[in-house]
């Protein structure tokens, strides 16, 4: 469990947030830019000083304002992969990456290998990241004997990943390591996030304000705005809240979903994923059955029917009870349906909502394209 | 070109005088770039005024003061005198410390600018990875700023070779002792039929500073090409 509460002023901007999640996993600290995501990692990593924290990582209390506790960053273990990567220049890629492995094998031969807070925080389990593992998780192989101005953007923002993940972390943060590469680059990189989240189970913080990494990586999701969170938990929680709309903006609103993969045809990229009680055709390359699978079903793309439509194209009819109505921009409304025990959003018109006299309670169809769906393969803690 | 004896113990004791002085005042001018670009304290200002002094004192002004203190009779040079057995009023260390003096600011200049160049961002990388302070200072900062303590050095050892007025001072103009190439320049012009020597020492003085400027300029270029800028 990750416990975070801090307060911080600085003139003008007031940040005062509070999240609580568990851990391993991928929490996405998600909101506009300017939002205090930032300055919000900086404190739990310790590099900056806040007014009020309390800040906890499994059981283990790192800084608390009113006890005077606050661990220096340099016996944290907590690992930083900046934005801007922050290689060290005037070493080769190779010597990057053993700087913290080194800093830490130092001190655990100083303190002992099982000291006390360190067995119970369960970290010489994971002493087990060496330079090899990393090396080949993140595809180093060709990089090792370069210097860092003889890297692209993304061969150095995966050197940073490696370089913090070989000080053996007890927490991960990542601030917007995506942000300063362009989209290409961006692709190149995720995969290797991916990988990192489904193989090592290290916990991770995801500054974010770019809903598609979100998506594609986080388990839990704070969502951020003007220094305050306005929501926390499972993605598919927060993505129904309505304060996210004014973020993502209202084409990206849509409902998360976590499925399991049951059946696969793999020639044209379509999996039947089982979600809630019902089972939902979708748009995935690459997963084989058994996968966790998340899927975006974007709001402006579901239809609602009042009785069971027939011979339509639309591959996913699921049935459902609508729990609220509530007002979107313009002549909008935003109608979330459960469909048994997962909630999807709906956007539709006033008109529509007033034809079919629908209202918290009404019986309704969802109708979904597969191919309008946006789904990424999700396979933590699973094979 | 040939050099007579004396012109060939200038040149050596102008050599030592300012690598001697240059050895010395480095560990120091490191600490105090670093205090002045790092330091967050009450009297930076004075120490930064301090520093710079020698720069807009006459070097004769500069000579005096340490006369004044580290001299026979000055607080610190009694001390050392009757505690370490050391002399530095007219004797070859005394030069190398008026030298040293003088060229500091010099050094001081080149590292801070070095140092306001590295990124505080990757010390607090190091941080994050588990460095403690002087350990982020020697792996981190050190390296960073190696070009800009080459060129300081190189150019306070060119500086000091033509220390005069400091010197003379405090040190005086003791032949094999502390009469260094501009000392036995000015010693030349002063005695009749001294113009031959006085244009040799002239053009040994030009020679000698040229190389030193081109050499700080080689080491530095070097340096930087190390960390691909």
């Amino acid at each position: 469990m990750l416990k975070i509460k801090i307060a911080k002023r600085r003139d003008g901007f007031a940040l005062d947030a509070q999240f609580e999640v568990p851990t391993p996993g991928v929490v996405a600290l998600f909101g506009r830019s300017g939002c205090g995501k930032t300055t919000a990692v900086n404190i739990i990593s310790g590099l900056l000083a806040a007014d009020s924290a309390y800040i906890e990582l499994n059981g283990h209390v790192l800084t608390d304002t009113t006890a005077g506790i606050a661990i220096p960053p340099e016996q944290r273990r907590i690992g930083y992969v900046f934005q801007d990567g922050r290689l060290f220049p005037h070493m080769s890629v190779l010597r990057n990456l053993e700087y913290g492995l080194e800093r830490t094998r130092a001190s655990q031969l100083t303190h002992g290998t099982l000291s006390a807070r360190g067995s119970s925080a369960g970290l010489a389990s994971r002493l087990a990241i060496t330079v090899d593992q990393i090396v080949s998780l993140l595809g180093l192989e060709q990089l090792l004997r370069r210097q860092p101005y003889q890297l692209s953007g993304g061969e150095r923002q995966r050197v940073s990943l490696g370089r913090a993940l070989l000080s053996q972390p007890a927490l991960l943060l990542l601030d917007e390591p995506l942000a300063a590469l362009d989209a290409a680059r961006r692709e190149e990189v995720l995969p290797y996030l991916e990988r990192l989240r489904d193989n090592l189970s290290i916990p991770m913080v995801y500054v974010s304000h770019q809903f598609e990494e979100v998506l594609q990586l986080a388990t839990h999701v704070v969502l951020m705005d003007a220094g305050h969170v306005v929501a926390q938990g499972p993605l598919s929680q927060v993505s129904l809240v309505p304060q996210l709309r004014a973020i993502v903006g209202p084409d990206s609103v849509g409902a998360v979903v976590d499925g399991v993969v049951t059946s696969v045809d793999a020639s044209c990229g379509m999996a039947v994923i089982s979600v809630g009680s019902g089972l939902l055709n979708v748009s995935v390359p690459r997963v084989s059955v058994g996968d966790r699978v998340r899927v975006q079903l974007l709001a402006r793309d579901i239809i609602l029917a009042t009785e069971e439509p027939r011979g339509l194209s639309v591959r996913n009819q699921l049935r459902g009870v609508i729990t609220s109505v509530v007002d979107d921009e313009d002549d909008a409304r935003l109608v979330t349906v459960d469909v048994g025990g997962c909630n999807v959003l709906s956007r539709v018109t006033r008109g529509a909502v007033e034809a079919l006299s629908l209202q918290s309670g009404s019986s309704v169809w969802v109708l979904v394209k597969a191919v309008s769906t946006r789904g990424h393969a999700f396979r933590l803690g699973s094979g | 070109m040939h050099l007579t004896p004396a012109e060939l113990d200038a040149l050596r004791l102008s050599l030592s005088v300012a690598a001697r002085s240059v050895l010395f005042s480095l560990p120091f001018a490191i600490l105090i770039a670093w205090l002045l670009t790092r330091g967050r304290f009450a009297g930076r200002w004075l120490l930064d005024a301090l520093v710079h002094l020698p720069l807009v004192l006459p070097p004769v002004a500069v000579g005096y003061v340490l006369l004044l203190l580290f001299g026979h009779k000055g607080p610190i040079g009694g001390w050392l005198e009757t505690h370490v057995g050391i002399q530095l009023a007219f004797s070859t260390a005394g030069a190398a410390l008026a030298t040293a003096v003088m060229a500091f600011p010099l050094m001081v200049r080149s590292i801070r600018l070095a140092l306001e160049n590295v990124d505080p961002g990757l010390e607090a990388a190091a941080r994050t990875l588990g460095a403690k302070p002087l350990d982020r200072f020697v792996t981190i900062t050190l390296p960073l700023i190696v070009p800009g303590v080459i060129a300081g050095a190189v150019t306070a050892f060119a500086a000091g070779l033509g220390e005069f007025g400091a010197v003379i001072t405090f040190a005086s103009n003791i032949p094999g002792i502390t009469r260094t190439i501009p000392l036995a320049l000015y010693t030349a012009i002063q005695s009749p039929g001294g113009d031959d020597q006085a244009l040799r020492l002239a053009v040994m003085s030009f020679a000698l500073g040229l190389i030193g400027l081109l050499l700080a300029e080689l080491l530095a270029r070097r340096a930087r090409q190390r960390v691909g800028r």
